[in-house]
């Protein structure tokens, strides 16, 4: 489709970022960016997505001490206009002086391209993201969802070394955000550019991510493969960022965990759990006549369709979650039994 | 019916208030060009006063033109790159150096004249010249120009716009002159339209800083209106509008906000 030129592999080296006012906005972060790949920086607002995104850019510069490299070169004190970084930006950052050709032109006309061929890329641009009826529009004469086609083609047309993009969907409504969010996944494939996107939607950050990077508080808190980071993940805060986590508190013996709500066998439980963890899907609803598993209550049952989620309470703080594909209906206040899949439990 | 009458009712009080404030200009016009104003009408028209203004005052009206436009230009060199730069950095010193920029509007023209009069009066060949009369005209209007400007800035996102100028490859320059400049066109045009109108019609500032040989407009309509009969200070008024209303259309149609339309998404 478009060449982009050999993918970018990108490294931060004790980037750490401390503002004017004294805010700590990053601890010292160190990171490697494979060629090629799409990472996902995930976490809550204000862990410091944005911020280690522009140190990437060249927005902003990280703390002494700390390195940015780009193919193994120091560029740490180039700025964004000499890195050939394409960005786009949560609020889109169009020229509403320009119309939707002038927007994804300007960065070639800026190397000085020739008139001819800036107008075919733009065309090729135009095309690519299905905008080419609006080539002529003010942007004021857009919508949303249109905006961010032309903010994606104005990135890219310079034929960019990495594509950054902060948040690209989050102003949009759910619908079109999905449309968008496989249009963006399909683009990155097909480019195979280098490619960091920032979001705090973890569902986002799942589909489009290569690996996901978990922030919180200005640290990393996992790198990993969606699988990894869902079903292995590394601290309870990324354990419980991400997806639905239920929780259990009682003590280990011989193998049997047990709590208020009854007994659990897990072979492999290691002596000290205290607290077990896992996913609404790794709970099977038994059969009423078997005899082990915890007893419950359901509290709440909302029916999905495909599936049943139910909020059961086994005596802790909170309910316990339940996926259940059964076919049986559940009222409020039935009695249940619960097994859990010894593969899916985690102490951490 | 009920709004009907309402509408009414608006169109006539409109009406009214324009009347009251269009009146006295038409009137001063015909006291221009009427033979004599206090006979009337009938004593006939004629452009002798016209005439006579133009033979005798005709310096001062090219002085006018000339200051103000040479106070526009000062103004948009100094003006638009402070609005910027006081629109990039909100610091206390940008505060600060917004409020004082407020300064000479607040205080009467008089009073910073006798200053400008005081400080700088005794470099002879300057005090003579009408250079001496911009300095007062640039420093009352200069704070017009970065409050227009600034406000159009204060109000796009001007930091990110740049940064997404930047992310494209454009250095600083390139984006003053593509980004920020075009943007801030509305305000710089507000602004201007501010300097020009408020530079060709100060008399305050300018009656005690002008000499016989910088006689501005203004000034020359007070003596015109002081000294000599009423029909030449009203033909006066007309000179000075025919020279005016052109230069301020003109303006006027440059600073016309573009419409703004919004086109819903299209589903493809
Ligand atoms: N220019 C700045 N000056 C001072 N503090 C800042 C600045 N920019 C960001 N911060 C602070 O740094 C921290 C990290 O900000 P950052 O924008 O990176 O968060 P984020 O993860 O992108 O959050 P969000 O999801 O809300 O966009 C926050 O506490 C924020 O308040
Ligand atoms: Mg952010």
């Amino acid at each position: 489709m478009t060449d982009i030129g050999k993918p970018l592999a990108i490294a931060l080296q004790g980037c750490a970022k401390t503002f004017a006012d004294g805010t700590r906005a990053l601890e010292p972060l160190d990171l490697a960016i494979h060629a090629g790949e799409t990472i996902v920086f995930l976490g809550p607002s204000g862990c410091g997505k944005t911020t280690t995104l522009r140190i990437i850019a060249g927005l902003e510069e990280p703390d002494a001490g700390g390195k940015v490299l780009f193919d193994g070169v120091d560029v740490t004190h180039l700025p964004i206009e000499q890195r050939n970084v394409g960005m786009v930006f949560q609020s889109y950052a169009l020229f509403p002086n320009m119309t939707v050709a002038g927007n994804i032109g300007y960065g070639l006309k800026i190397r000085k391209t020739p008139d001819g061929q800036i107008r075919a890329r733009v065309a090729e641009m135009l095309a690519m993201m299905q905008i080419t009826k609006l080539a002529d529009r003010r942007i004021d004469q857009l919508s949303g969802g249109q905006r961010q086609r032309v903010a994606l083609a104005r990135a890219i047309a310079v034929r960019p070394r990495a594509l950054l993009l902060d948040e690209p969907l989050t102003a949009l409504d759910a619908k079109l955000r999905d449309t968008l969010r496989l249009e963006i996944d399909s683009l990155l494939r097909s480019l195979g550019i280098t490619a960091i996107y920032v979001t705090h939607d973890q569902a986002e950050a799942m589909a489009l991510g290569d690996r996901i990077v978990v922030m919180e508080h200005g640290r990393v808190a996992q790198i990993g493969k969606p699988r990894e980071i869902y079903q292995r993940p590394a601290t309870r805060f990324v354990a419980e960022f991400i997806g639905t986590m239920n929780r259990l508190t009682g003590t280990t013996q011989n193998g049997v965990f047990s709590c208020r709500a009854g007994d659990l066998a897990w072979n492999e439980a290691p002596g000290h759990a205290t607290e077990i963890l896992f996913r609404p899907e790794d709970i099977r609803i038994a059969e009423s006549d078997e005899a082990s598993g915890l007893h419950g209550k359901v509290a709440a049952a909302f029916f999905l369709g495909d599936r049943t989620r139910l909020f059961v309470e086994v005596g802790e703080a909170r309910p316990l979650v339940v996926e259940s594909t059964a076919r049986r209906e559940f009222n409020h206040g039935d009695a249940v039994r619960l097994s859990i899949d010894p593969r899916g439990l985690l102490v951490l | 019916m009920k709004h009907r009458g309402l509408f009414l009712l608006q169109l006539g009080f409109t009406l009214l208030v324009s009347a009251f404030l269009i009146v006295p200009v038409i009137l001063s016009i015909l006291a221009g060009l009427t033979v004599n104003y206090f006979v009337g009408l009938e004593s006939g028209l004629t452009l002798r006063w016209v005439i006579e203004v133009w033979t005798g005052y005709r310096e001062t009206i090219f002085l006018s033109i000339g200051l103000s436009l040479a106070c526009l230009a000062v103004t948009l060199v100094l003006g638009v790159p402070t609005a910027y730069v006081l629109a990039k950095r909100q610091t206390a010193l940008t505060r600060a150096i917004e409020e004082l920029l407020v300064m000479p509007v607040a205080v009467p023209g008089l009073a910073t004249a006798l200053a400008l009069i005081v400080t700088y009066g005794s470099v002879s060949g300057f005090r003579t010249s009408w250079a001496f009369i911009l300095v007062g005209h640039v420093l009352f209007t200069l704070p017009f120009m970065v409050r227009s400007v600034l406000a159009v800035l204060s109000a796009i996102d001007l930091q990110t716009l740049e940064e997404g100028a930047a992310s494209l490859g454009a250095g600083f320059w390139s984006r003053f002159r593509d980004i920020v400049l075009p943007n801030c066109r509305a305000g710089i045009l507000a602004g201007s339209l501010m300097v020009v109108t408020l530079s060709m019609g100060e008399f305050n500032m300018t009656w005690l800083l002008h000499t016989p040989f910088t006689k501005t407009l203004p000034v020359g309509l007070a003596d015109a209106y002081a000294s000599l009969r009423l029909e030449i200070g009203s033909a006066y008024t007309l000179v000075f509008f025919l020279m005016i209303m052109p230069l301020l259309l003109g303006l006027q149609a440059f600073a016309k906000p573009r419409p703004v339309k919004f086109v819903a998404e299209e589903t493809e």
